[in-house]
């Protein structure tokens, strides 16, 4: 269970004001903790619990379904373990803005890249943010709820007309 | 009675739009520009089954010595400038074929980062329907720009800066 996972229960006992949730679903462990604290927490899985893989940082819309519009993932790997561990923050609209991940994993360079590019959230002290995926001079943010599918230029689709 | 082969053997006449269309049409050399599927299916087209060659259709890898560009798989927005730059690269006279369905109207990808069919940005001569379209498919499209390259008029007399170039409409 969730409660015995020996990475939770050090969280917990470091990082106990800035625990939010801890869900175990089909033995996947997700963490959700508060953004303020998210470096803290991502560095010290890496160093002292040996999280040393980021196999994906991404970003999820949760547009009118949340209070806080965004959730960052960052999906976890131990390699010495074989362990994996998901941890979630959530990233409000009206500040949309997060500290790098690069910091830890240099990895998280381009994943960041394509999170700002897709999303619209912005990272501080990153290196090189900028757009990965779309042109330089795109506007917008495609993976937004509230992006039109077809673009903004288009007449959206309504369906058949006969 | 009359004239009795005064040319001997070895010499024929024609007009000069039949000799240089034939030659054209003869030596299509596509630009072989691979997006996506589509460009299996024209690799599958090239390869000793069917066989290009022997339509004088000889791949080319460079858009300097290409007069012909397939445009093979979907065109995303991002892509369209370097299709661009590799169209304004290839010498005239220059034909464009639109192969599938995605090349020809966008396809299944009705969404922000894709071109709605490559005539928004370049001069398609023939569309080959099909997702992909078969080689068959691609063979009959490449025919049908062959017939269409015969029935051009004054295309070397306006490359030598006679005239202009009669294209006549699709039938």
């Amino acid at each position: 269970m969730a409660e015995n996972n020996r990475a939770v229960l050090k969280l917990k006992e470091k990082f106990a004001a800035s625990i939010i949730d801890v869900v175990e679903f089909r033995g996947e462990v997700t963490v959700t903790v508060a953004k303020s604290a998210i470096i803290e927490v991502l560095s010290f899985l890496k160093h002292s619990l040996t999280y040393n893989l980021l196999t994906d940082l991404t970003a999820v819309d949760y547009l009118g379904k949340k209070e806080e519009r965004f959730m960052m993932v960052y999906q976890l790997y131990s390699i010495p373990n074989k362990d994996r561990l998901r941890i979630k923050t959530p990233v409000a609209e009206t500040d949309c803005i997060i500290p790098t991940a690069t910091t830890v994993w240099k990895t998280a360079n381009w994943l960041e890249r394509e999170v700002f590019d897709l999303f619209g959230i912005n990272f501080t002290g990153h290196p090189d943010l900028r757009r990965i995926l779309m042109t330089d001079d795109w506007i917008g943010h495609p993976l937004r709820k509230d992006y039109p599918l077809q673009g903004p230029d288009r007449e959206p689709y309504k369906g058949r007309l006969s | 009675m009359g004239v009795d082969n005064p040319l001997g053997d070895n010499v024929i006449t024609t007009s000069l739009d039949l000799l240089v269309n034939w030659s054209r049409k003869s030596s299509i050399w596509p630009m072989t520009f691979g997006l996506a599927c589509c460009a299996i299916e024209m690799m599958a087209t090239g390869a000793s089954h069917n066989d290009l060659d022997r339509f004088g259709i000889i791949f080319r890898a460079s858009p300097r010595q290409s007069d012909c560009i397939i445009i093979a798989g979907t065109v995303t927005k991002k892509m369209l400038p370097v299709i661009m730059t590799v169209y304004e690269q290839m010498p005239e006279p220059k034909w464009v074929i639109a192969m599938g369905a995605c090349a020809c109207s966008g396809g299944i990808f009705d969404t922000y980062s894709v071109v709605q069919g490559i005539d928004e940005a370049l001069p398609v001569d023939v569309y080959i329907p099909g997702c992909p379209p078969r080689p068959e498919a691609l063979l009959f499209g490449l025919l049908k720009l062959q017939d269409k390259i015969m029935k051009e008029r004054n295309s070397f007399g306006n490359a030598i800066g006679l005239g202009e170039r009669y294209i006549p409409e699709a039938a």
